[in-house]
């Protein structure tokens, strides 16, 4: 059973590891080592390409984890205890919005805003007051539009499982003691509920960093890491893909690592 | 404000948002559906059943999908069982957890940096170079569907292990000592208790694996190499390169039929099973 174990540890953890080492691989070929270099780190990180679809996808990572840990917890806090019909149709969609395949909602998003832009612009141009009116296209807005949808579900089912394990008794205390409901929430629910927003907002942030099927068909122009990734890899294994992929799994590392402390200890205080 | 007040306005952002980005644009893929291709690719408004009509077209991709994601669900189960079930029952208690945390870390991150892992194994200077030393020569595993099934169980076997590994660790370990204690043998044991308990746990690994696989892309275009495709390379195919959005939106919106119908039908079946015993419930 141990060894079992243990070769299943291997399977996951040699891919990542192989990986790593070859970024500090100082030859160029991909398959054998010739000493230690961090060489392929320098130029990735020189690379304006690389550098430019990093800043692309920190943006958008940052904004849409931001919209979606707020307007998720606003629905989540107004969606405890609430029954009926709007109660439903929210489950329901959270539910479709976490089961639809992210490619499907790729190529929604795609052609519904393509669409939408198409009835919208004539629009815009007829009533814009002189000088050349906006274009709406696919770019930042419909990649932070996109992600902000699927990690809102998902902050949704995060805070309320924490609401649901909350004790009821404390929110019904503070407004015995005349507290107004906002008071209440300010002082008694959010921050109970705190630690849960921030693993949210941690991965919701993660996933949207990590995302290439939605943002391959919303991205317009823009291209986010891992577009960037996925269309250098169709020109075969660089040592500085390996080293940007080495860095990408780091950085996720981290924020998972947060993100599940952050849980555990609200656990613990709630 | 009056409590109701207070939920529109805490509800009207993410309400909004649904509405715009996931009830509309699945409406606009139904209604494209029944569409016709432009001349220039895009869509031109029309009633008929020609882009359903016209699916065998794709039938390869479609057939690909309905064996690779029961048969990558299978694998990883396979694999995922045993592993789960050394956490939940065998491990030392100290190092449950971050045993655990090691298993799940590797799903949250970027399922790309992975699966490309995997081009780095199994192609020429990887796996079969290896091979070829110890004098088995011309091995190809790279765009083949055996890679795809690889890069499959590597990207989801987390997602496997953990529902099974909480449904067992919740498991009354009692239970199996009763069992024990009145002669069973462990395999027995195994058989009669332990399997039928963690049905539940089982029932979800397999519903979670399997629905990501039927939308999935990235792993066959990575370690398939244009030989292996699913739906999904199928649907990027028509929706970015040949940009035939009427047949594209037809595929997609079968796609999501197929996977709801077997969802479903599979339910009603784990649901079968566990209604011989009242314990049993899913999820």
């Amino acid at each position: 059973m141990r060894i079992y174990a243990a070769f299943v540890y291997l399977f996951l953890y040699i891919p990542i590891g192989v990986i790593a080492l070859f970024s500090f691989n100082a030859g160029r070929h991909a398959s054998q080592l010739q000493g230690f270099s961090v060489q392929w780190y320098g130029k990735a990180l020189k690379n304006p390409f690389v550098m430019d679809a990093l800043q692309t996808s920190l943006t958008v990572a940052l904004v849409s984890a931001t919209c979606a840990s707020v307007f998720g917890t606003m629905a989540a806090v107004a969606l405890q205890g609430m029954k009926g019909p709007v109660r439903v149709g929210f489950d329901l969609l959270i539910y479709v919005a976490v089961m639809i395949p992210g490619i499907v909602i790729g190529i929604a998003t795609l052609i519904g805003l393509v669409t939408l832009f198409d009835q919208l612009n004539p629009a815009l141009a007829a009533i814009w007051p002189g000088g050349a009116p906006p274009q709406l296209s696919m770019g930042y807005g419909s990649l932070i539009a996109a992600h902000t949808l699927f990690t809102m579900a998902l902050v949704i089912i995060i805070i309320r499982a924490r609401l649901a394990g909350m004790d009821r008794a404390l929110a019904e205390a503070s407004s015995d003691l005349y507290a107004t409901p906002m008071g209440t929430f300010r002082q008694v629910t959010l921050p109970l509920i705190f630690p849960a927003v921030l693993a949210g907002f941690l991965l919701s942030f993660t996933f949207s960093f990590d995302d290439f099927i939605i943002a391959f068909f919303v991205a317009g122009s823009e291209t986010t890491l891992p577009i960037y990734v996925f269309s250098s890899i169709r020109r075969g294994v660089t040592p500085e893909i390996n080293a940007i992929g080495t860095m990408v799994l780091a950085a996720s590392l981290v924020l998972l690592i947060t993100s599940q402390v952050l849980l555990r200890t609200g656990r613990r205080r709630g | 404000m009056t409590e109701r007040g207070r939920n529109i306005f805490l509800l009207a952002p993410a309400g909004a948002w649904f509405l715009v980005m996931l009830v509309i644009p699945l409406a606009v893929v139904l209604i494209f559906s029944f569409g016709e291709r432009g001349p220039a690719g895009g869509y031109v408004p029309a009633f008929t059943l020609e882009q359903y009509a016209n699916l065998p077209a794709r039938w390869a991709a479609f057939k690909n999908t309905l064996i690779l994601a029961p048969a990558g669900t299978l694998a990883s189960l396979l694999i995922a069982y045993p592993l789960a079930y050394y956490l939940a029952v065998r491990a030392d208690a100290r190092w449950k957890t971050v045993l655990l945390v090691l298993v799940i870390v590797p799903f949250w991150t970027s399922i790309l940096i992975r699966s490309y892992a995997w081009i780095f194994l199994l192609g020429g200077r990887g796996i079969p170079a290896l091979l070829a030393m110890i004098g088995i020569e011309d091995v190809r595993l790279i765009n083949t569907p055996f890679a795809v099934l690889i890069g499959i169980v590597y990207g989801y076997l987390p997602l496997m292990v953990f529902p099974i590994f909480v449904n067992l660790d919740r498991l009354d370990k009692r239970l199996l000592e009763a069992s024990s204690d009145l002669g069973a043998s462990p395999w027995r044991t195994f058989l009669q208790v332990t399997l039928p308990m963690s049905l539940p746990g089982i029932a979800t690994g397999c519903l979670l694996v399997f629905i990501l696989l039927m939308g999935e892309f990235l792993i066959p275009a990575i370690l398939g190499g244009g030989k292996v495709f699913f739906v999904g390379n199928a649907l990027v195919d028509l929706f970015l390169q040949s940009r035939n959005w009427a047949f594209g939106s037809a595929v997609a919106a079968t796609l999501v039929v197929l996977m709801l119908g077997s969802v479903t039908a599979y339910m009603r079946l784990i649901r079968r099973l566990g209604a011989q015993r009242e314990d049993v419930a899913l999820m």
